[in-house]
This record gives structure tokens, C-alpha cells and sequence, in this order.
């Protein structure tokens, strides 16, 4: 699902943000990427949903590779991995049911198809008597939630999460995480990036790779 | 039928900002139409001047009437001209008379008539230009029996100049002020779409076209051109009936520069939308 191989990414007079970087997501996996701030994470995951280029090697994500997909081709991609952000990025002055919806309106979901499916999903994420909350109205564990309703909708097969839990309390991080790890048990490969060494222990089971000045430190398939 | 029911619903959502858009659209119009007004009443101004370009051709006494009829005819047919009417030596005394009422003693008194026989000739609407003009003339004097073709060189240059002048003006003014209002519609919706800069966003990283996304923006700057040409024709309107009340007579501008207005405004509003919203583009 997601294959990094000897990836780098220099910023001119900036330097290097990941140097040969090899790691292995496979269809149903669960995956922490950790490291440091300013250890290469959130290059590593705008890599993996081709928000941007590297500069070396190739990074391949379902099916379609960086060195052939062209950016006329990347909305394709966009619409097998969902993303979910540490800051939500939802819609001011729309509803939970409104941020969802407006998915599936610029995916081309057909107009009837739109309510049922959005009431699905909010039900999924445990939201459903939240459909006309407007999104101030939201506490930051259900924004995050309607946040990954929305990253849902077009049903991709990769779920990208960066600091997902970085702005919300233990309570609504736990419930963040069941959400994720539920998702995941429907064989939807999981790829999340986090800081929080504590959170990464709380699941042994999730394959783990971290991250140190750019270069790939750990990886717990191979420890 | 989604692109026109988003852009619809941005007016819906924020008002302040889209009716603002609209605003400035409509005041950068608004001084296109002023300009409109004065340069249509300057070129009614002209035109009145135009109509009265005429060449008189005047005949010697001893020129024959078969002679006269054919010169007539021959200048008649020139495709420039529209008409060339004969003026006898009566007529023109007679004319003479009731235009110079002060002279009509001196008149009176003649022995003989000193006026000559002319040839009047008008030119056609459009053909009054001074190479017409000088060519007709040409042309006139071209006859034995012609003493002389007059048309006022004088003032008929200074017309043409004023004409050039006008038009130089027209052109540099009117791209200016053109120019000016593209600057401040392209801002205008620079600063609604900034405005709506996480749309686009969540867009594109769900997975949107840009035609698609693209779409909604481009009606919704079409629709702000549109209010905006609206208003630029209703404060030109105010203006026009304002000056015509309290200041001077004027006429109002052709119908179709209203409509070229309304199709530019909304032609300005998408254009601009477009090339705002191709940085946002690029940003995901």
C-alpha cells in the first residue's frame, strides 16, 4: 500500500528533510511514524500523499508511483488516501453533516447517494446526533472525528494521520485511537505520525518507525 | 448545477465579502462609465460638427447648364458623396440676404449680382474625413468651368484634429481606466477567494479536479461582474439624470454599450476568479 525506497528530501538552502528513507506499509497494517519535532515526519507523510515531490528515490502509494504520476493524475491518488490533520481543517460556518457532504459533492458522488452516506459515516465515527452541529458547536474529539468521517467518504484504501491526537485530551485522544484501530481492523492500511512516544506504546502490536534527523532510526519489524 | 449552487451559496455564506466584491467591481465600472457617457456626448458633439463638413464649388458665370448638369451628376455619383444640389446666383443672393439682414441695404443696392453659381456638395455619415474631403475637391476642380472649391480648410482641420485628439484620448484613457478596473476586480476577488483559501484546500486533498474546483469560483466571479456592472449602470444612470437636471443637457449611453458593459463585467469577474484562484491551486 504505501512503499518508501531510499527516499530523500533536500529543500534548497535548507537541506536535507529525509535522507534514503526505506519503509514498508502493507494493506492492513497499522503503522506509527515517530520521531522528534523536525525530524522529517510531516515530510515523510506530505511525500506519501504526493502534496510533494522527493528528490530522490521512489515513493510508491496504491499502485501509483512518484516518478510517473503526473500532478494532473495526483487527484486520483487523493481519492484512495484519506488524510486527517493535528488541527482538524474543517469548514467554519458548516455543519459536521455539511463538512462531509461536501466531499462526496466534489467527488462526483451522485446527489440522492450524498445524505444516506454521510449519516453512515457519522454514525461509524459516533456522531450521529451530531449531523447539524455546526462545527464551533463541536468539541475538539468530535471535530477530530468528523475530521476522519470526512477522510473516509471517498472509502480510501490508506488513511494518513498526522499528529492526529496532538490537540485533544486523553479522553477524546483514547477514542480517536479506538475509531483508528476499528478502521484499520476493516483492512484499511494506517499510517500515523506522532511525537507521543507514550500513546505509540499503549499499542505493541502496531509497526513502528522512527524517525532522527531525516533518516530512518527504527523500524520494529526489523528490531 | 453544483458549480452555480456553490457559487450562489458563497453569496449566501458571506455576504460582507462577496457584496464587497461586488462593490468595488461596480465602482471600478462606474468610472468606466462615466467615461462612457462623456466620450458618447463627445462624439455626438462631433458628429454635429461632421454633418455640417460640406464643399461648395463655385462655377464661373459663363458656364454652360449641360456642363453644370453633368459635373452634377458625375460628383453624384462619386460613392462618398451623398448629394449635390445646385445653387443659382439668385439663390445664393437670396440666402445672402437672410443670412446678413445687416446688409440687406448694400444688398439691395446691387446692380449686379456678384455671387456665383455653386455646386453644394455633402458627404455621406462616416465619409467626412479630411482625405474625403481634400479628394472631392481634387476632383471638382477638375473642371475648366470650376473657379474654385472651398470647405472651410480652416476649421474643417481643426475638427479632424479635435477628431484625432478625441479618438488618441479614447483609446489612451479608456485602457487606462480599463486597466485600472481589471486591477482592482482581479484584487477584489483575490481577496474572496483568499477568503475561501481551506475550501479549495480540502478540496484538492480530497480529491477534487481543478475543473471542478475551479468551476464554482469562476460563476461566482461572474455573478460578482454581473452585480457589479448592475451597480456601475444604476450610480451612471443617477449621474447622468443629475446632470441633466441641475447642469447641462446630455444623452444617455447607446443600449449596447450597457449590455458590452454587463458582458464585461461579468467576463472581468470570471477572468479574474480564474487567475486568482490558480495560485490556490498549486498549493496542495
Amino acid at each position: 500500500m504505501i512503499k518508501l525506497t531510499n527516499v530523500s528530501k533536500e529543500y534548497p538552502n535548507r537541506g536535507y528533510a529525509l535522507r534514503d528513507i526505506s519503509l514498508h506499509v502493507k494493506k492492513g497494517e497499522f503503522a506509527f511514524l515517530t520521531g522528534h519535532s523536525g525530524s522529517g515526519k510531516s515530510t515523510a507523510m506530505r511525500l506519501v500523499h504526493m502534496s510533494d515531490r522527493p528528490t530522490g528515490g521512489e515513493v510508491r502509494v496504491t499502485g501509483y508511483s512518484s516518478d510517473r504520476v503526473s500532478d494532473r493524475e495526483l487527484w486520483k491518488i487523493r481519492r484512495r488516501v484519506g488524510f486527517v490533520f493535528q488541527d482538524f481543517r474543517l469548514l467554519p460556518g458548516r455543519t459536521a453533516l455539511e463538512n462531509i457532504s461536501f466531499v462526496l459533492e466534489c467527488t462526483g458522488t451522485p446527489r440522492q447517494d450524498i445524505v444516506p452516506r454521510t449519516q453512515r459515516l457519522l454514525a461509524q465515527v459516533g456522531l450521529s446526533t451530531k449531523a447539524g452541529a455546526l462545527v464551533h458547536e463541536l468539541s475538539g474529539g468530535e471535530q477530530q472525528r468528523v475530521a476522519i468521517a470526512r477522510s473516509l467518504a471517498n472509502s480510501p484504501y490508506v488513511l494518513l494521520a498526522d499528529e492526529p491526537t496532538g490537540n485533544l485530551d486523553d479522553r477524546a485522544t483514547r477514542g480517536v485511537m479506538d475509531l483508528f484501530w476499528d478502521i484499520n481492523a476493516q483492512g484499511m492500511a494506517m499510517l500515523m505520525a506522532t511525537h507521543d512516544l507514550e500513546l505509540v506504546r499503549r499499542y505493541p502490536h502496531a509497526r513502528v518507525f522512527e524517525l532522527d534527523n531525516g533518516r530512518l532510526v527504527y523500524d520494529s519489524a526489523v528490531a | 448545477m453544483h458549480a452555480l449552487r456553490e457559487a450562489l451559496a458563497a453569496f449566501r455564506r458571506a455576504p460582507v465579502l462577496t457584496g464587497l466584491a461586488s462593490a468595488m467591481v461596480g465602482l471600478a465600472l462606474f468610472v468606466i462609465g462615466l467615461f462612457g457617457l462623456a466620450t458618447h456626448n463627445l462624439q455626438l458633439a462631433l458628429s454635429e460638427f461632421e454633418d455640417r463638413v460640406e464643399i461648395a464649388v463655385y462655377l464661373r458665370d459663363d458656364a454652360r447648364q449641360s456642363e453644370i448638369d453633368l459635373a452634377q451628376m458625375e460628383l453624384g455619383d462619386i460613392p462618398e458623396v451623398q448629394s449635390v444640389r445646385y445653387i443659382s446666383k439668385a439663390e445664393a443672393l437670396e440666402r445672402a440676404q437672410a443670412q446678413l439682414p445687416d446688409f440687406s441695404e448694400l444688398f439691395d443696392n446691387l446692380d449686379v449680382n456678384p455671387l456665383p453659381q455653386s455646386l453644394e456638395v455633402k458627404l455621406r455619415p462616416g465619409e467626412r474625413t479630411q482625405v474625403v474631403v481634400e479628394a472631392v475637391s481634387a476632383a471638382a476642380l477638375r473642371y475648366a468651368f470650376v473657379e474654385d472649391a472651398q470647405y472651410g480648410r480652416e476649421w474643417v482641420d481643426r475638427l479632424f484634429a479635435l477628431r484625432r485628439i478625441g479618438a488618441a484620448t479614447t483609446v489612451a484613457m479608456g485602457s487606462a481606466l480599463a486597466l485600472v478596473a481589471a486591477l482592482i476586480i482581479g484584487t477584489a476577488l483575490r481577496i474572496a477567494i483568499f477568503a475561501r483559501r481551506e475550501e479549495i484546500y480540502i478540496m484538492r486533498l480530497v480529491g477534487a479536479t481543478n475543473g471542478f474546483i475551479r468551476r464554482p469560483f469562476l460563476l461566482e466571479g461572474a455573478i460578482a461582474g454581473l452585480i457589479g456592472g448592475g451597480l456601475a449602470w444604476l450610480m451612471t444612470w443617477g449621474t447622468y439624470r443629475g446632470v441633466y437636471a441641475f447642469l447641462f443637457e446630455l444623452a444617455w449611453i447607446p443600449p449596447l454599450w450597457i449590455v458590452g458593459g454587463l458582458a464585461s463585467g461579468a467576463a472581468f469577474g470570471a477572468i479574474a476568479s480564474i487567475f486568482a484562484i490558480g495560485r490556490h491551486l498549486r498549493e496542495l
